[in-house]
């Protein structure tokens, strides 16, 4: 999977969470999720669980603690696809 | 000097009527919201028959946001909100999602339990092994302040925001907590209500205790029977009631609409002594709140001009009838109307003191006496208490000043309130 590609499941997957529409438009791989897209910390779970789904992986609580950014949550997910 | 309070704000979501329009039509008509269900009926249940608010999803997305809705299971939470947000915008207020926080106005919102239906999930996920995947949303939604926690924050409330909980009493309980809080000069508006969960894993211990109904289960409409001779145990309900207190001072001062004032109340407890048990009300201390809501209300029980009574189908009506006449030393043709919004919407549970709290200032506002459907045949040791022509069938329409409300609870708890048509 190319990095666009996953950067667009991974975008689709952030959606529902997202408060901050403008910062979402202008997503990069420096995006912070609750800094910038002003996710609610209680929905990371969320999006971990979603993640989990769309990839078919699963992720630690250690995974869950570093995916706060795009890049983390990037470098995560093709490790363990990799794995 | 303590301060007045009027009420606002109506909100309602009701079996047989959700907003105050359609309600009110539905309480002029003697409209049942009691309909089959036939998961009760796969799950075996003894009432296979219930009240359940109709509320379709474009309705929900006026009230909820999307992410709000995700994995969202928790039907009193839905009904509480949707309630509460119709009684504050029903005040003149508008829900902004950036509005300043206000802290003048708190919210007292009841309930028995939250979010059964969500429970049930997280159990089985608990069960499975899987609980790292309940996900973000299990603990609001099953939290019992998980509807004041919502509403709260959708309205940006400051002021105290709390769940009482007291059983069938809840609402009414709701409203008097609300009412001393403004009364006391600690809040100018309190969102007052309650709410109740639908569905077989909350009806399903009632059913267990047989105190519904199994014989109307092919006759929906005709199953709640408050005060008829035919009565043979409550039908379940759900749904919400909100209305919005607030301090006479602040109402007048912003021009707002008056349905009503609240002249006083009283909360009580039989503490299951003098026959009162878990189950079973104390009738002294049933008595004791009517006449102390009355004393606080500063009228006399003579003022008294229509009841809106707890009575829910079951062999207690006729003992609540004597209790009311006992309290008010008042019977037969000298008693006050007396109606019971059971009838047509069955036992709300949790939901009921504050459904039929709106239902009582809608009869105010309204002037007029909703009828007690099914109640064709009244119970005759009723009717030896009072007068039958002041147990209406039909809608009765009545020029009157005061109404009285009670709600009684498992657990032994009553509370009364009392309403007046506002003159300033």
């Amino acid at each position: 999977m190319t990095n666009d590609e996953l950067i667009t499941k991974l975008k689709a997957i952030i959606a529902p969470y997202v408060q901050d529409e403008k910062a979402f438009e202008n997503l990069t791989e420096d995006t912070d999720f609750i800094n910038d897209l002003k996710v609610n910390s209680a929905n990371l779970v969320d999006i971990i669980l979603d993640i989990e789904d769309e990839f078919s992986i699963r992720l630690e609580n250690e995974d869950m603690e570093k995916m706060l950014d795009v890049k983390a949550a990037m470098l995560i997910i093709n490790t363990k696809l990799n794995a | 000097m303590k301060n007045r309070v009027v009420i606002t704000g109506l909100g309602v979501v009701a079996p047989n009527g959700v907003g105050v329009p359609d309600f009110t039509k539905a309480l002029k008509e003697g409209k049942s919201g009691i309909t089959c269900h036939d998961n009760l009926k796969d799950f075996k249940f003894s009432c296979q028959i219930g009240g359940i608010p109709q509320i379709s999803e474009e309705k929900k997305s006026q009230y909820f946001t999307d992410l709000q809705l995700r994995g969202f299971n928790s039907s009193g939470i839905l009904y509480g909100c949707i309630a509460g947000i119709d009684a504050w915008k029903d005040a003149g207020f508008d829900m902004d999602s950036e509005s300043q926080l206000d802290y003048d106005t708190g919210l007292i919102f009841g309930a028995a339990t939250s979010g059964v239906e969500k429970f049930r999930e997280a159990i089985y996920g608990v069960d499975d092994g899987n609980v790292r995947r309940l996900g973000s949303t299990v603990v609001l939604q099953t939290m019992t302040s998980g509807v004041s926690a919502y509403l709260s924050g959708m309205l940006g409330l400051g002021n105290q925001v709390t769940t009482n909980s007291s059983a069938c009493t809840t609402g009414t309980e709701a409203l008097l907590m609300g009412y001393e809080r403004i009364q006391n000069g600690k809040a100018k508006r309190m969102l007052v209500g309650s709410c109740s969960d639908h569905g077989p894993y909350i009806w399903g211990g009632f059913d267990a205790m047989r105190v519904m109904t199994y014989k109307h289960n092919e006759s929906p409409e005709e199953g709640s029977r408050p005060m008829s001779a035919t009565a043979s145990g409550f039908v379940p309900g759900s749904g919400a009631g909100a209305l919005l207190l607030e301090s006479l001072e602040c109402a007048l001062e912003r021009g707002a609409n008056i349905y009503a004032e609240v002249l006083g109340g009283e909360v009580n407890s039989g503490g299951q002594r003098q026959g009162g048990t878990l189950t079973a009300p104390n009738a002294e201390a049933v008595k004791r709140c009517i006449k102390k809501a009355i004393e606080n209300s500063g009228i006399t029980a003579k003022e008294i001009e229509v009841i809106n009574g707890h009575l829910t189908a079951t062999a207690k009506d006729a003992l609540e009838i004597e209790n009311w006449t006992n309290a008010l030393n008042r019977s037969g043709n000298d008693f006050p109307f007396i109606n019971s919004t059971k009838s047509m919407i069955g036992h709300c549970l949790a939901a009921s003191g504050s459904i039929e709290s709106v239902a009582s200032i809608i009869q105010l506002r309204e002037q007029f006496v909703a009828p007690n459907i099914n109640c064709e045949d009244l119970h005759p040791e009723i009717e030896a208490l009072v007068d039958s022509n002041k147990i209406p069938t039909e809608k009765t329409d009545f020029n009157f000043d005061i109404i009285a409300k009670a709600s009684f609870g498992f657990g032994d708890v009553n509370a009364c309130v009392i309403f007046k048509k506002f003159s300033d």
